[in-house]
């Protein structure tokens, strides 16, 4: 059966691609294989480890379960697009430099691309938030222990930076023990 | 690990969806945010022929709360239910349950509908359903139907959902005054599906003595299995209460099976301790929202 191909157009960290490709090409692979975007890393394949984490429309997900068709409606934001566009990199960039957050670096682009996303929304986390954000990707290197302080290091920075705060943090009081 | 390949097919209206879903039969599947699905292609447990996609209907996209409860149409993710502060006042269960499904990058794209439809045994919000006696709403070219939660769940991953049908919306009724809920499970990792899993309801008198309690299981039975422990904690107040009895009358009712994860003798041993926690968190929060009914909105305030 030869097997029916798609024309996609995706808006990848800002600018639009197009690629033509299967149904069933999934976004991580397109990313990396049709685009050319090698930093989006593969891991597991079913949603465990978090390398291929991206932001859809800001929102970190999972790039190994979603398919390239259905990403065409939004705005994909990758690993390549967190420095600015001098190259200055961004916040959690710097501070995973700082403080050796990475080692082999394979899951680095997942940890970046969450931490980002969990920082635009809480700008100041306790230690024990950042460790929360972090719960669902996966790194065999470092132990941990530097990409929770590498994300509190990122809120610092992010801060000094002047970076936006969204309009109404939740006030401490209206979250349950259970997150704290 | 790449899917085997699929005709695929993105309608932008529910009528569209069911009439590809009454086209395509039992070759057809539909696809929502794909965080069980795409797994099992990945894996080639799963090889459909034809995936409808059903991201692009927006009208399907929504959380409505009324004195009923929480009506959650199929493509509401779990953050978005989670993040929803009338569901959260009127079923604080939903936002207790949500928390532990997974990661927060897993429910940015994962629907609490499509959890329901994939009738996985371990999944909280099947047992959330079952607990609180909530309904789904199925569609198809015939028209729609309403399925009680003890109707809908027939056995791991099956549920009674005919071929042809899309599941349009859950409603999570509220539960009566004086009622307070929690959900105590144990995973091997944080945000691992559990190895047991228990959602409690209690319900107090005027006099603040318990009235009725029941329980809802994860990974314990073949579906979401529900007990009535009322018997043991009846007329009792929460502080005198005997939980660990509630938690014993767990012996022989369940049907743990063992995995690689755990035994099913420490499943059955998990699910005595854990019934008898999530009934005192539970009976406490009920104690709190009988004194202050505004408390219920904080109980389960998104965060
Ligand atoms: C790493 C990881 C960990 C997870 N941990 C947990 C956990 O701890 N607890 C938990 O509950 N879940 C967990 N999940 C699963 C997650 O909650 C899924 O999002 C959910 O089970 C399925 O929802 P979905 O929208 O992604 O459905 P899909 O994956 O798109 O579909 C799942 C199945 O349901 C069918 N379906 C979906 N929507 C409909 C509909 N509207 N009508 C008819 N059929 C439909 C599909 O055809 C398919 O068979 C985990 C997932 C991953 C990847
Ligand atoms: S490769 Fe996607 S989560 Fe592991
Ligand atoms: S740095 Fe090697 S896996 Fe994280």
């Amino acid at each position: 059966m030869s097997e029916e191909l798609h024309e996609i157009r995706l808006r990848v960290n800002g600018a639009v691609h197009t690629a033509t490709v299967p149904a069933r090409r999934l976004l991580s692979d397109c990313l990396r294989h049709d685009l050319g975007l090698t930093g989006t890393h593969v891991g597991c394949e079913h949603g465990v480890c978090g390398a291929c984490t991206v932001r859809i429309d800001g929102r970190p997900m999972r790039s190994c379960l979603m398919f390239a068709v259905t990403a065409q409606a939004h705005e994909i934001t990758t690993v390549e697009g967190l420095a600015a566009a001098d190259g200055t990199l961004h916040p959690v960039q710097r501070a995973f430099r700082e403080c050796h957050g990475l080692q082999c670096g394979f899951c680095t682009p997942g940890f970046l691309n969450v931490a980002a996303a969990y920082l635009d929304d809480n700008p100041d986390p306790t230690e024990e938030q950042a460790r929360e954000a972090i719960g669902g990707n996966l790194c065999r290197c470092t132990g941990y222990q530097n990409i929770v302080r590498a994300v509190l290091r990122a809120a610092e920075l992010r801060r000094a930076d002047g970076m936006p705060v969204p309009e109404q943090a939740a006030p401490e009081d209206a979250r349950t023990p259970g997150d704290r | 690990m790449k899917p085997p390949p699929f005709s695929y097919h993105a309608p932008a209206s529910l009528p569209h969806a069911l009439s590809l879903l009454a086209e395509t039969g039992s070759d057809g599947k539909v696809l929502a945010g794909g965080q069980s699905l795409i797994p099992l292609l990945n894996m080639r447990l799963a090889a459909p022929a034809h995936l409808v996609d059903i991201n692009g209907i927006t009208e399907l996209d929504r959380v409505d709360t009324d004195a009923t409860g929480v009506r959650v149409g199929a493509l509401a993710r779990h953050s978005r239910v989670e993040a929803d502060p009338a569901a959260a006042a009127a079923v604080p269960l939903l936002g207790q349950g949500l928390r532990l499904v997974a990661h927060p990058v897993i429910r940015n794209r994962g629907t609490t509908v499509g959890s329901l439809a994939h009738a996985d045994p371990s999944a909280e919000m099947t047992a959330a359903l079952a607990l609180l006696g909530g309904s789904v709403v199925a569609a198809s070219t015939d028209g729609e139907r309403t399925i009680d939660v003890a109707d809908f769940f027939v056995g791991p991953m099956e549920s009674s959902l005919r071929t042809g049908e899309l599941l349009v919306s859950a409603h999570f009724p509220r539960p009566p005054a004086g009622s307070g809920t929690a959900f105590a499970e144990l995973a091997r990792r944080h945000g691992d599906y559990a190895m047991c899993g228990v959602a409690a309801l209690v319900t107090l008198d005027q006099d603040l003595r318990v009235c009725a309690a029941r329980a809802a299981y994860l990974s314990v039975a073949p579906v979401p299995l529900v007990l009535d422990l009322t018997e043991p904690l009846a007329g009792r107040p929460p502080g005198t209460a005997d939980f660990a009895a509630a938690g014993r009358m767990t012996r022989g009712r369940l049907e743990p099976e063992e995995d690689i994860h755990a035994t099913a003798e420490y499943r059955a041993h998990l699910a005595e301790v854990l019934t008898a926690r999530a009934l005192r968190e539970a009976a406490q929060a009920a104690i709190r929202t009988s004194l202050d009914p505004a408390e219920s909105a904080r109980e389960g305030a998104p965060t």
